[in-house]
């Protein structure tokens, strides 16, 4: 099975879960930037979690279909049409040899996550088959181009031979809390700043630039001032964290983010926060509240069991569709 | 204060940090901490990661009692006494990597050998005179952060990074020297330029270097032109 490219979208990319544990060789994870969303489009057309799908961006590609296929799309509405007719995202799709599917642009929010049954089948580098943009890794090593052809594997044999009709609730996956702040957990260098700019910090909302991508959502706003200029030696970072560059516009590190850095660190965004960073649209404003760790774990927790529990759920009705 | 000290950083990552300097001391105590770490095989870990003076644990809090618990403080507790083993001086391979300093290969190495008040030659000297020991990768793949460059040397990053480095870059930055791996943005001053392949994810290992490793840079004189700046 392949699937060719008749156009490539703003920035489309083959994503799966991520490269782990190759951070000691300055290997980040890279992946889709907002995992859950991959894993219920895969869950939709009986994959694992992890297999390799499209993250599109913003205004996404065309695609030809150059054998019978099911699809399912989870993350921000696009106006999609299979050979012409609108389709419903967070559901589960038949599309038939020759059929061409076609994203417009994001109505609200960034991405969305293509899952194909049996997944992109690239080879595997350093564990993986996602593309690190930054890094210039991966099968494909590069955003799509009109004339690619992907390969996709067999799908599971699990699979019902007629589409579902039903679909998810987007929520609690997508666009519940756009309004809401991010909840930000303290890092090492937030009691460093000057009182005025932890008061705006936490008050004021920021504009996300235009330069953002997949390495970081840069920030409008500020500039927040530390009381002493920091000096600081370079160290690993995760995903999440909040940089304070010497211009003072906080940086936010999204997946691909290099794998250790000098900048002072002002807080970490919440896990349960990081779907939210994956949809943040250039020119969006964005708040900031600090929570408690406690509060924090509570949140991921809550979020890990909503997501088994409903990948469990897909799974059944699927086998008894 | 005493050190090192444990820090979260989010809900799925431990951070050890020791006395924050630069310092070879220092960094083989990171490493040896990841080398005890990696032999304890403790359930759950996702990554280790060593830097200058500070080492990082990710990990699936399930299974240091979950999120309801608190999985920094269990794998703290299990991390501690891995501190009171012996720190051997890292070990490594020597390696010799020609460079073809100034140029187009090195289009800041006049500009920086200026500000120092150095002849460019005194400059490249003074750069190939120590032998650097790798403290860890990071950054990008395969890129090799050094310890030991020259104090008279050390220059502040550009203010303004450049979108594009050139592989095989032999830079500058602050009080660090290292290598660009591949094409990437950088914000380090260029002084010269390798062709030796740092990293490549189809060799195994795929880089080139691992911390410990010993390198010293062999100035060589390229194809004509390259080298002008130096020999004018």
């Amino acid at each position: 099975m392949t699937v060719s490219v008749l156009a490539a979208g703003l920035c489309s990319s083959v994503q799966d879960l991520g490269r782990v544990g190759y951070g000691a060789i300055g290997v980040g994870r890279a992946g889709a930037l907002d995992p859950d969303a991959l894993s219920l489009a895969n869950s939709l057309v009986g994959n694992p979690p992890g297999a390799a799908g499209l993250e599109i961006t913003l205004a996404g590609p065309r695609l030809k279909f150059e054998t019978d296929v099911a699809f399912a799309l989870c993350g921000a509405p696009f106006d999609t049409r299979l050979d012409g007719r609108s389709l419903e995202a967070w559901r589960s799709h038949r599309a038939l040899a020759g059929s061409v599917l076609e994203f417009s642009h994001a109505r609200t929010g960034t991405r969305a996550w293509l899952a194909m049954a049996g997944g992109i089948d690239l080879p595997c580098v350093l564990g993986s088959r996602s593309t690190d943009l930054n890094a210039r890794l991966g099968p494909l090593p590069r955003t799509l181009n009109a004339g690619d052809r992907l390969p996709v594997g067999a799908p599971s044999d699990r699979l019902p031979r007629d589409a579902p009709r039903w679909s998810l609730d987007p929520r609690p996956w997508f666009g519940t809390a756009d309004a809401s702040p991010l909840r930000l957990l303290p890092g090492r260098d937030l009691s460093r700043l000057e009182q005025q700019s932890l008061e705006v910090l936490c008050r004021q909302p920021f504009r996300i630039s235009a330069t953002s991508d997949r390495v970081a959502l840069r920030l409008d706003g500020g500039p927040l001032r530390f009381r002493h200029s920091l000096e600081c030696v370079s160290e690993p970072l995760v995903e999440g964290v909040v940089q304070l560059p010497p211009d003072g516009r906080p940086i936010i590190l999204l997946g691909e983010h290099p794998v250790s850095g000098g900048y002072p660190c002002i807080g970490i965004i919440a896990a349960a926060d990081h779907a939210r960073l994956a949809q943040a649209r250039p020119g969006a404003a964005v708040r900031f509240t600090l929570i408690s760790a406690t509060e924090a774990r509570r949140l991921l927790e809550e979020r890990r069991r909503a997501r088994s529990e409903l990948m469990a759920h897909v799974r059944r009705r699927l086998e008894h569709t | 204060m005493s050190w090192p000290q444990f820090d979260s950083l989010g809900e799925c990552s431990l951070i050890v940090r020791w006395e924050q300097r630069i310092d070879q001391a220092l960094n083989a105590r990171v490493h040896a901490l990841a080398t005890a770490i990696a032999a304890a095989a403790l359930p759950g870990i996702e990554e280790i990661v060593p830097g200058y003076a500070s080492l990082l644990l990710s990990f699936d809090p399930a299974s240091w009692g979950g999120l309801r618990a608190d999985p920094h403080e269990a794998l703290r507790a299990r991390i501690e006494p891995l501190l009171q083993q012996a720190y051997p001086a890292l070990s490594g391979e020597m390696l010799e990597i020609e460079v073809r300093y100034g140029g187009a290969d090195g289009p800041d190495l006049v500009t920086l050998a200026n500000t120092h008040g150095l002849d460019p030659h005194e400059f490249v000297a003074r750069h190939c005179a120590p032998t650097y020991q790798v403290a860890m990768l990071g950054f990008a793949p395969g890129f090799p952060y050094l310890l030991g460059l020259d104090a008279s040397l050390h220059s502040p990053r550009r203010s303004t990074p450049r979108v594009r480095v050139p592989a095989g870059s032999v830079a500058i930055g602050g009080s660090q020297t290292g290598i660009y791996p591949s094409e990437l943005p950088g914000g380090w001053h260029l002084i010269g330029r390798t062709q030796i392949r740092l990293f490549d994810a189809a060799r195994n290992p795929p880089c080139l270097l691992k911390p410990g490793d010993r390198v010293r840079f062999v100035p060589i004189s390229g194809p004509a032109g390259a080298g002008s700046e130096l020999d004018a």
